[in-house]
């Protein structure tokens, strides 16, 4: 049967990698091409990047350094940031990534998520939702990199992407990002069991523990990880590295692992 | 020299960019006359199973095609959906395939649990020794993104099999046509070494 599905995020700033906690406090991690080369050598099940200030800055998918990623690896791969017309996604798939992420256009165009689905298949269209805790304790939808409360709850958001043909949906805890303090289970669980499509979760992780908790637990099909796998440890420099895949077979049966 | 069929369906970026890393030549064509020169050709294919029929039908390369498959006999590769379409047909569709191949194409069955496509790295266990999979290490695994799949009618046709709710037939050869239902070029060295294999062929 299948392997769950372990997915590096790297964030793109510009032309270099950066680590986020909560969305903000940049780290510089390196360079993507560089980056991306160890990824491949160390066989990672599939790679996600995100460029956090092509929104913000109003700015359209980077092709050229997508081009050079795109040379450089042998496994999926997924990009999102700034796609807001079909031609962005169309150049994108072109490359040899097989995975549009959407995400603010997506908001403001539902419609949009459709006319890709339509287009190149469910398979190839990912809709990421980040979420944020408000002081009440409600599960607000975020857009343009956080920076922007929709008012929109996660739970129906999700079913709505699904309804308009998305493969799957990245779920972000805004809360957890960055913190190495686990992942938000209850908001993980609440989306995973109201889609069908599925749910990679994203935010949190800290160990080899919580990635099988946030499977076996709040049931998602898929984990992004960040800091886990830029960083030596917390609070330590960077490192490029991916955990033991026979460590992580284990956390995914039970929680002896940890 | 390997033949990229470009016939508007497919993720043909990442096929030359492993061919380029284990450098062995290929080019992209949906030109007939180019196709018609062919020695090699790989068949790619990501979407529904009558649209693609139909573009190769109507872009005038079927003719072509069936002549390099049934009369040259060169080795052809058809990759994810274009394995499916070297079977004589396919749940998805109403038209027939391109036959080459005693084989046909059927939907996952709905199973409680299983979500379909059947998405991501899977084990492949060898059901008959090809050329194709020779050298492939133990714990082969790869990337398939597929919600229908082939089964042969001879057994002796299958090459690799997987298991996602049934077995289903992973990768396929009958005489000059060889079928791989994952992704051969998002699957690291094991997606290398089996695109080394069928070009050395």
């Amino acid at each position: 049967m299948l392997r769950t599905r372990i997915i590096p995020t790297l964030l793109l700033r510009n032309e270099s990698l950066v680590k986020t906690r909560r969305f903000g406090r940049f780290t510089y991690v390196g360079d993507p091409c560089n980056t991306v080369r160890i990824f491949n050598e160390l066989e990672v099940d599939e790679l996600v990047f995100l460029d956090i200030t092509a929104t913000p800055e109003d700015r359209a998918p980077n092709l050229a350094l997508l081009t050079d990623i795109a040379n450089e690896c042998f496994m999926p791969l997924g990009y999102g940031g700034g796609i807001r017309r079909f031609e962005d996604a169309k150049a994108i798939l072109r490359l040899g990534f097989e995975k549009i992420i959407l995400n603010s256009y997506a908001l403001e165009n539902p419609q949009f998520i459709a006319q890709l689905a339509e287009h190149f298949g469910s398979q190839a269209v990912i809709v990421s939702i980040d979420v944020k805790r408000t002081i009440f304790g409600r599960n607000k939808v975020y857009t343009r990199a956080g920076r922007l409360n929709t008012s929109r709850d996660p739970i129906e958001w999700a079913q709505e992407v699904q309804s308009l043909g998305a493969g799957e949906i990245l779920l972000t805890s805004i809360d957890r990002e960055g913190t190495w303090e686990g992942f938000d289970l209850e908001l993980v669980r609440s989306v995973a069991q109201a889609v069908n499509i599925p749910v990679i979760a994203h935010g949190g992780a800290g160990s080899v523990a919580d990635l099988g908790r946030v499977v076996r637990q709040a049931f998602a099909s898929a984990v992004a990880i960040g800091s886990m796998v830029v960083f030596q440890k917390r609070g330590m420099g960077v490192l490029i590295n991916f955990p033991d895949p026979a460590e992580i077979a284990k956390a995914m049966e039970s929680d002896a692992a940890a | 020299m390997i033949t990229i069929v470009d016939y508007g369906m497919g993720n043909l970026g990442s096929i030359q960019n492993m061919f380029k890393h284990i450098e062995v030549p290929a080019e992209v064509t949906g030109d007939a006359q180019v196709l018609a020169r062919a020695t090699k050709i790989l068949l790619p294919g990501v979407g529904a199973f009558d649209s693609a029929m139909q573009r190769i039908n109507s872009s005038g390369l079927r003719a072509v095609l069936d002549h390099k498959a049934l009369e040259e006999r060169i080795p052809i590769l058809g990759i994810c959906l274009g394995m499916q379409l070297l079977t004589r047909n396919s749940e998805e569709g109403s038209l027939p395939g391109l036959g080459w191949i005693p084989a046909i194409t059927r939907r996952f069955p709905q199973m409680p649990g299983l979500k379909v496509p059947h998405m991501g790295w899977n084990a492949v266990t060898p059901s008959q020794p090809s050329e194709l999979t020779s050298g492939l290490a133990l714990d082969a695994r790869y990337y398939f993104v597929h919600s229908y799949f082939v089964r042969v009618d001879h057994a002796v046709d299958s090459v690799l099999k997987a298991r996602y709710g049934i077995t289903f037939d992973a990768a396929i050869a009958h005489e000059n046509i060889f079928g791989a239902q994952f992704h051969p070029e998002k699957s690291h060295r094991f997606g290398m070494q089996l695109l080394s294999n069928f070009a050395r062929l």
